[in-house]
């Protein structure tokens, strides 16, 4: 007989290979203490407006509990390409072209597996959001960093892609505002990127979740460039803009065929979106007050934390959009984890440390201001305290 | 409202440096902006919300509805006028619907209030009925929640 095997052995070899997210190393630490300030949390620090959640309660108190069109509801994808003609430019045909999903989580993992097949490449720009070379990993595709810079406001340069592509280049992930560093592009900056996207026929896969939060300049998106809506899968959710990251619901918009191929993973992996949410959602739509009112919220937040950083010598870049500062904490003589876990253990403040999005997160640390204003404060005062000792 | 009005109105007791920080305005323009509201009565003072239910002390609250004849000249303002002067009277509303105005009253029990009403209130030339409500519970007030709303359980860390 043979001997057994380790359940390990049991793992698929590409999923044994497979980090676990760092910023859950340090989770972790964070829960095992008490009294700790914590500016690592990625999500807003308003409860979702009451009008939505008494929705909810209206839906559920009335029964809806079944489940949806796999599309989701066609109410709901109505309101979500009203709203995206509306303030991207972007016309998408409810019917076939609009799919609701589990958060944009769901959007993004079904979106990878819809283009890349194993070996190709797909390109992104880092320091980024936790899950994008993952998703790539797990879809058999190969993730390519390319690498942006504080001097750039951590802007995506067409110069910065063509030393990444190449002939195995399957598609671009773009996230702005980004998640953790707060960049936003402009219209002028991002008319080279859908050339680039264009001339290397690739596909474009934005992640538009912090649309909403931000600061100056409209929102806009690489869909809306001539010739770039046939090739892009536009992924956004209620999440953040919103406050509803407890609701699980997100979109993917593409043309029709991306969505079909979107739509088998989907029906087969998650059937349809939650029903409370998706009524939830619709009812979010219906007014733009409560956005304009948190943004407004957050922008005076990040201008008090922005200033106390550069203030006690962290050099810090003033981002346009998201919740997150990335201030620059290289010059201490310690890395990115060294300074958040002593930061955690001398002052009990969690941050999390630039390299869990990325190698190029070196250096850097994300705060989140999307937290109550005096544990902001009392939080500057810990880290003044802290980088004074260093 | 102006942003600096909504700061304030949220915690009076903000620094200047930390408002002109949040506002991108130079301190010394936040002072002036704030002097320049208390010179012209745009802010008419600073308190505290307190909340009184749990000090178990010895006042009754109550909202009193008043109908009123108007007078040809100077409408409500003149028993208006009249009535806010009283101690008694916390708040005063001119109002649309079935009364005219609204008195929020306050005494240390039913009987020191009923009294004010019967003696005070109802008395006065152009009173014509008032409606008592006494105030048992305050859930919220100056926007402010009175009960503690349950903690926003976010964890810790999150991507």
């Amino acid at each position: 007989m043979n001997a057994s095997k380790s359940p390990r052995s049991f793992v698929a070899p590409y999923l044994r290979e497979l980090p676990r997210s760092g910023i859950r190393d340090f989770f972790d630490l964070v829960s095992s203490r008490k009294g700790v300030i914590s500016l690592s949390i990625g999500e807003p620090d308003f409860v979702t407006p009451w009008h939505i959640r008494e929705t909810a309660i209206f839906a559920l108190d009335h029964g809806a509990t079944t489940y949806t069109a796999n599309r989701g509801t066609i109410e709901l994808r109505r309101a979500i390409a009203t709203y995206i003609q509306r303030v991207f430019g972007v016309a998408y045909n409810p019917e076939n072209e609009i799919l609701v999903t589990v958060g944009v989580s769901e959007a993004l993992d079904i979106a990878v597996r819809a283009v890349v097949e194993p070996g190709d490449e797909v390109l992104y720009h880092e320091p980024c959001y936790v899950s994008y070379a993952p998703e790539v990993l797990m879809a058999h595709g190969v993730p390519v960093a390319v690498p942006t810079r504080r001097e750039d406001g951590f802007r995506l340069t067409r110069e910065m892609l063509e030393d990444k592509v190449t002939p195995r280049t399957r598609a671009l992930l773009l996230n702005f505002p980004t998640n953790p560093t707060g960049a936003t592009m402009t219209r002028e900056e991002l008319a080279p990127i859908a050339e680039f996207v264009r001339e290397h026929d690739l596909v474009a896969i934005t992640d538009e979740v912090y649309s909403e939060l931000t600061y100056e300049g409209a929102q806009t998106s690489l869909a809306s460039f001539p010739g770039m809506q046939e090739r892009t899968i536009f992924l956004h959710g209620f999440s953040k803009g919103w406050a509803m990251t407890g609701f699980r619901i997100g979109y993917a918009c593409a043309p029709p065929e991306l969505s079909e191929a979107m739509m088998k993973i989907h029906q087969y992996i998650m059937m349809c979106a939650p029903i409370l949410s998706q009524k939830a959602a619709l009812e979010a739509l219906r007014s733009s007050a409560d956005t304009n009112e948190m943004r407004a919220s957050y922008l005076q937040r990040r201008n008090l934390m922005c200033g106390a950083l550069n203030d006690m010598g962290l050099p810090c870049h003033l981002p346009n959009g998201a919740f997150y500062l990335f201030p620059y904490i290289g010059g201490h003589g310690l890395t990115s984890k060294e300074f958040a876990m002593r930061l955690l253990d001398e002052e009990n403040v969690a941050c999390v440390p630039g390299t869990a999005f990325g190698a190029s997160g070196e250096g850097y640390l994300r705060c989140c201001y999307a937290t109550d204003l005096k544990a902001i404060k009392e939080a500057m005062t810990r880290i003044a305290r802290f980088v004074k000792k260093l | 409202m102006d942003e600096l009005l909504k700061l304030l109105k949220a915690n009076a007791l903000e620094t200047t440096a930390n408002l002109a920080r949040m506002l991108n305005l130079s301190e010394p323009d936040v002072k002036a902006r704030i002097t320049e509201y208390e010179r012209t009565g745009i802010i008419r003072g600073y308190q505290a919300i307190v909340n009184t239910d749990d000090l178990d002390l010895p006042i009754v609250e109550a909202v009193i509805e008043i109908k009123v004849t108007p007078e040809r000249d100077g409408g409500f303002n003149r028993i208006a006028e009249r009535i806010s002067k009283f101690p008694e009277v916390d708040a005063l509303h001119l109002m649309s619907g079935t009364y005219d105005l609204l008195a929020v009253v306050n005494g240390r029990n039913l009987k020191q209030v009923a009294l004010f009403v019967s003696a005070k209130l109802a008395t006065i030339e152009g009173v014509l009925s008032t409606s008592t409500h006494f105030m048992l519970k305050t859930y919220k007030e100056h926007g402010v929640l009175m009960q503690a709303e349950a903690q926003n359980e976010r964890i810790q860390v999150s991507p």
